[in-house]
């Protein structure tokens, strides 16, 4: 998300599931959607039965998706941006790219900043302080801006330093045999598959691109994943039907998570956490506010002080006022840590700090943090220093039982060694309770209760209202060092114990504390109604919205999250009245590049929207609604460009683009550059846990999965999953297994730097063995799903024993998939 | 449609008032299918199935067969195809045959029928546990179950089907590669599939229907159609000859003491049957509701 974000405003799928079925070819690379979104993948087989799309399929393995592609290339785990680079490259070097979208809606024609270089014989950028390792000056990966503040551009794309040519140097390197070098599979294959992929590049053709966790997976994943945005840039692909780089978010309510500010550096809606040195609420508002880059881009992020007053309102109701900077005194900060850095509080880091006694106690609702984790017994050892653990789970997980002498033992430890004090809370499971999921699509969708929990369980939203009221008490009785934040929180629901999420969603949403009223002092909301436009919510704290992006999904009109109709006046599967999606009900981001400069459909018979002379048609127009199209307020309206980045200033802690680097653990030095491997700017963790191997210890390419009779751990209790796949195994290439004497279905030990799993052999011609730079190379996988509890065959094969807690710089995902192993016969 | 029999096993006439409604059937495209095995579980939950005991033998599959209690089983195959590997799934379960060998083969009045619609259904209640349907089956299908010392296998979702709803596994599939109807509804859109096959460069892609069953309720769509083996079908099924040479002979039980210890054991077994359910012919409509199906 944080790649999407940066590259084209909003982290989000750009069309959504029902759009697929609008593609002319799609591409299934960095995830399995065959596998893990089965019921999603409908709307692939519909492209390939109703249109005779073309389904591609590139991964370390041939999988499900595989087995109903038309075309499948298998390539190394964690060599992906090569095998795109190379698709960048081919486009260019064929001119099969959309030349016109290309000038229109991407940053190709600015000019970059003549102090930005790439050191390609080193693989680093300007700004490395080869000393300390560390980037420690990107202010070169920038434009060149004029005296105006504006970016220099060149419509002609000729300027050698236009993001144009400098992209086109910089990819230029990615030849077919460098591709095949590095990712393992021939030049004659991927010129072949380059081939059906950018055929997309005419305006009577779209392609998409479906990912998911493959991508995210990586200690590059960010990169990764703007590889394939400049690749869906460059062929005219974004903000079309049946275009669009669509990320398959893992979990039914993942998007919503991340809306709603579940990551530790942001608020609801993805507006910035304060840090520590934003004194005052302006101070903040100033340093999260982006300055626009062109003279009449939209810079919609520019409205940041509404969205922040309103949310503010929404924490702290009456407690906000205008003398406390609308609550913002009351807010916490993120903290600057010993180096300088402000503190990272994302996953792995949290666990880090556990470890080092940093942690008094932890909250894992929904999560099963043994398991699902890198590195098991890192996350082990780490709990094992915590005073007290509270679970809140449907079923007794490895975390809550982490102190079982089974797990215990992976440490080393007995349970006398441990002091941690477990608390186990039985909490509803989805079906149990009302609510909502924001699916890929951006969908808000209500759900109704299906059965009331069993036993003494207790939806989510009860267990944190009855510790919140408590903590709140103690604050009451006891005084406390700061209680003004927990005793002035807006906590108006009226039952207080277990706030029904209909009045949560309704303030989700907003309304007016006082009327509401446009420039002329007309009342355009009038007090107490709810808010059914972002620019009605106002800075000056008579608003009241908890995420701004939402706004529209609970208005005077009820829950939209609640419609259900289907439909379709596009006749492309938009159902605008099925539930609502965010933003403003918009189905398709950035739909603004679905119509050429004059606003006329790049493809009449697949209508984004369209320009009927006084206003915008068709889905809602990601573009003010009656702005002529020569207006030229950007296509991309949240970023201060107005235009999709090719070249990203400034955002990316590695880079402005996407280079080729190996996985942390890779059997080869990166055949770019060999002095920088892997991605130079991830910072290694010190604790004894965090070893990596070496390929002359660990010859084997390892990467794990999910399996689609499973989901995560949980189905592990469930007879029926466990039935479809009982047990714990490993992917194995027959050529491997013969030369270690290893039969389908024999016992196998696979062992890394920090742990060892065992399990039963799958032989399979599924795997093939590769030539990366000149070498054999093996890689084997498994999937995820096995552990210490549940039913059937729980022998403690947690996958995660063995993945390095290796995380990508930008967004601190895990490199679950391409690391060093040995396999041996048990 | 109405749920009235068009045959039943070990009986000499047809069932009485036997209308004319349309053959109900089951597409499988097993180009579009997925492996997800929603179908597998949906079966098993529609009917009441309690899950069976596996084990991981290095394969995908759930089961290396069919059982009593697993009436549809994906079956995962790895074929190469002249360098090009495919990974081919296919939906295993009773075809519902329009010459169905295990109704021919079934010495137990009743304990076979099959409906005017063209589901062929076991009658447990009637079932000797005699084992000659699974003789009589030229795909493997029905299953024994020692326990209950009866046969089991797909019904179609018969209950289902006659209240005009489609079967459990056709509801549960999420990709479409599963689709009920009419035959003829159901060969139209195997046959558009075939061709749209062909042209992507599948040249011996069909639809496997095979004549020598006097055709399937179950149609499957095969890319690589010359050789259904390598999904498990067998090329040219017919009724084993044996099972079509002693159901004549069996109406005249008299005679079958020519046959040997096989007859002998038919007619032990076919008295042991009588005695333990003393109805001659089964009445369905007792058991499943009657009604129309809308297709
Ligand atoms: S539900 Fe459909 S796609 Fe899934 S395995 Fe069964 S037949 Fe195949």
């Amino acid at each position: 998300m944080a790649s999407l974000a940066a590259t084209f405003g909003r982290g989000a799928m750009t069309n959504g599931w029902t759009d697929i079925r609008n593609a002319d070819v799609v591409l299934a690379m960095g995830g399995n959607p065959a596998e893990n979104h089965p019921v999603g993948f409908r709307f692939v087989m519909e492209a390939k039965r109703n249109r005779n799309a073309t389904l591609v399929c590139v991964d370390p393995r041939f999988n499900r998706t595989a087995a109903v592609a038309d075309r499948f290339v298998q390539i190394r785990a964690g060599t992906d941006i090569a095998f795109l680079g190379g698709l960048i490259n081919y486009a260019l070097t064929h001119n099969r790219f959309h030349q016109e979208y290309v000038r229109l809606f991407t940053n190709a024609p600015l000019l970059v900043s003549e102090r930005y270089a790439f050191d390609s014989a080193r693989g680093v950028f300007s700004g490395w302080d080869a000393e300390r390792r560390a980037y420690t000056d990107i202010s070169s990966w920038t434009y060149d801006i004029g005296p105006d503040g504006y970016a220099r551009t060149d419509p002609t794309l000729q300027h050698p330093r236009s993001v144009f040519q400098v992209m086109r140097q910089f990819y230029a390197r990615y030849t077919p045999e460098e591709v095949s070098r590095i990712c393992g599979c021939s030049a004659d294959d991927f010129v072949k598959v380059a081939d059906v992929i950018t055929s997309t590049y005419t305006p009577d053709r779209a392609g998409t691109i479906m990912y998911a966790l493959g991508w995210t997976h990586h200690s590059h994943s960010v990169q990764l994943i703007h590889a394939a945005a400049m690749l869906q840039l460059l062929l005219g692909n974004i903000g079309r039907p049946g275009g669009g780089l669509n990320a398959l978010r893992g979990h039914a309510n993942i998007q919503g998570g991340t809306d709603c500010g579940m990551a530790y550096h942001n608020l609801p809606g993805y507006i910035p956490v304060p840090k520590v040195g934003d004194e005052t609420l302006n101070a903040f508002v100033t340093a999260a506010t982006p300055r626009a880059l062109r003279p009449n881009s939209t810079n919609f992020w520019s409205n940041t002080d509404r969205f922040v007053v309103s949310q503010l309102k929404a924490f702290y109701g009456a407690a906000a006022t205008r003398q406390n900077e609308f609550g913002y005194r009351l807010h916490p900060r993120l903290p600057q840590s010993d180096g300088g850095a402000y503190e990272n509080w994302s996953w792995a880091y949290i666990f880090d700090a556990m470890h080092d006694g940093g942690l008094e106690g932890f909250f894992s609702f929904g999560m099963n943090p043994v398991s699902n984790g890198p590195n098991s017994r890192k996350a082990i050892a780490g709990l094992s220093k915590l005073k007290w653990l509270v679970v809140a789970e449907n079923f007794e997980q490895e975390t809550a039982a982490f102190w079982r002498d089974d797990i215990l033992s992976l440490v080393d430890l007995t349970p006398e060694d441990v002091q941690t004090e477990v608390f186990m809370l039985p909490a509803a499971n989805f079906a149990e309770k009302d609510g909502s999921f924001v699916n890929s699509a951006r969908w808000i969708q209500w759900k109704w209760k299906a059965v009331d929990p069993p036993g003494d369980a207790k939806p989510d939203q009860e267990i944190v209202a009855r510790i919140f009221l408590k903590v709140r008490e103690l604050y009451e009785q006891e005084g406390g060092t700061f209680p003004d934040p927990i005793r002035g929180l807006n906590w108006w629901y009226s039952n207080p114990t277990s706030p029904s999420l209909e009045e949560v969603s309704r303030e989700i949403n907003g309304w007016a504390l006082e009327d509401v009223r446009d420039a002329s002092g007309a009342v355009v909301v009038g007090r107490g109604r709810q808010l059914s436009r972002f620019l009605d919510t106002r800075a000056d704290g008579s608003t009241l919205s908890g995420n701004w992006l939402y706004i529209g999904m609970f208005t005077d009109q009820g829950n939209l999250a609640q419609r259900r109709s289907t439909a379709d006046p596009s006749g492309l599967g938009r159902y605008p009245e099925w539930t609502f999606s965010w933003p403003a009900n918009r189905r398709i981001l950035y739909n603004r590049c679905s119509a050429d400069g004059d606003g006329r459909p790049w493809d009449a018979t697949r209508v984004g929207i369209a320009w009927n002379g006084e206003r915008w048609v068709g889905d809602t127009p990601d573009y003010t609604v009656d702005s002529a199209p020569g207006a030229d307020l950007g296509a991309f309206i949240m970023l201060p460009e107005g235009v999709a980045r090719l070249f990203v200033p400034g955002q990316f802690a590695d880079g402005p683009w996407s280079e080729h680097y190996e996985p942390v653990e890779s059997p080869v030095a990166n055949p770019l550059h060999p002095e920088h491997s892997s991605n130079p700017a991830v910072r290694p963790f010190g604790s004894p846990f965090d070893t990596l191997g070496t390929a002359e210890e660990y010859p084997i390419v390892c990467t794990t999965y999910r399996l689609t009779e499973h989901f995560h751990y949980w189905t592990k209790n469930n007879p029926y999953a466990v039935q479809l796949q009982p047990e714990f195994f490993v992917e194995i290439p027959e050529e491997l297994a013969r030369e270690k004497g290893i039969a389908n279905g024999d016992q196998v030990r696979v062992t890394s730097a920090r742990g060892s799993i065992e399990g039963k052999a799958m032989v399979t011609r599924r795997i093939k063995p590769m030539q990366i730079d000149g070498r054999q190379v093996y890689q084997i996988g498994f999937p995820i799903h096995w552990g210490f509890l549940g039913r059937g065959a729980q022998r403690g094969s947690l996958a995660n024993l063995v993945t390095p807690t290796v995380v990508d710089p930008n967004s601190f995902a895990p490199e679950y998939k391409g690391f060093l192993v040995r396999l041996e016969k048990v | 449609m109405s749920l009235e029999l068009l045959r039943i096993s070990a009986s000499g006439s047809p069932a009485p008032g036997v209308r004319s409604v349309p053959a109900v059937t089951k597409l499988v495209d097993t180009t579009t299918c997925i492996g997800c095995k929603a179908c597998e579980v949906a079966c098993q939950e529609w009917n009441d199935l309690p899950p069976e005991p596996t084990t991981q033998t290095g394969t995908y599959q759930t089961l290396p067969d069919l059982t009593a209690n697993f009436w549809n089983l994906i079956t995962f195959n790895e074929h190469d195809d002249s360098g090009t590997l495919r990974w081919l799934m296919r939906k295993d379960q009773c075809m519902h045959c329009s010459e169905p060998g295990c109704l021919i083969a079934c010495p137990a009045p009743g304990a076979i029928v099959q409906y005017a619609n063209g589901i062929v259904d076991f009658q447990q209640d009637h079932c000797i546990g005699c084992g000659y349907c699974v003789t009589g089956c030229p795909f493997d299908v029905p299953k024994f179950n020692p326990r209950t010392r009866r046969v089991y296998k797909c019904t179609l979702c018969v209950d289902r089907v006659s209240v005009g709803l489609q079967p459990a596994c056709v509801k549960a599939c999420p990709t479409s590669c599963l689709q009920f109807g009419t035959k003829e509804a159901m060969l139209e859109i195997a046959n558009r599939r075939v061709e749209q096959l062909k042209a992507s460069g599948f040249a011996r892609a069909a639809v496997y229907d095979p004549p020598g069953v006097g055709g399937t309720g179950v149609v499957t769509v095969l890319a690589f159609a010359d050789q259904p083996e390598l999904y498990g079908l067998p090329r040219d099924p017919t009724v084993p000859m044996a099972v079509s040479f002693w159901k004549g002979p069996l109406k005249w039980i008299g005679n079958l003491a020519m046959l040997g210890g096989l007859a002998v054991a038919a007619i032990h077994y076919v008295r042991f049957g009588r005695k333990e359910d003393p109805d001659q012919i089964p009445n369905p409509k007792d058991q499943i509701p009657n009604s129309t199906t809308r297709l």
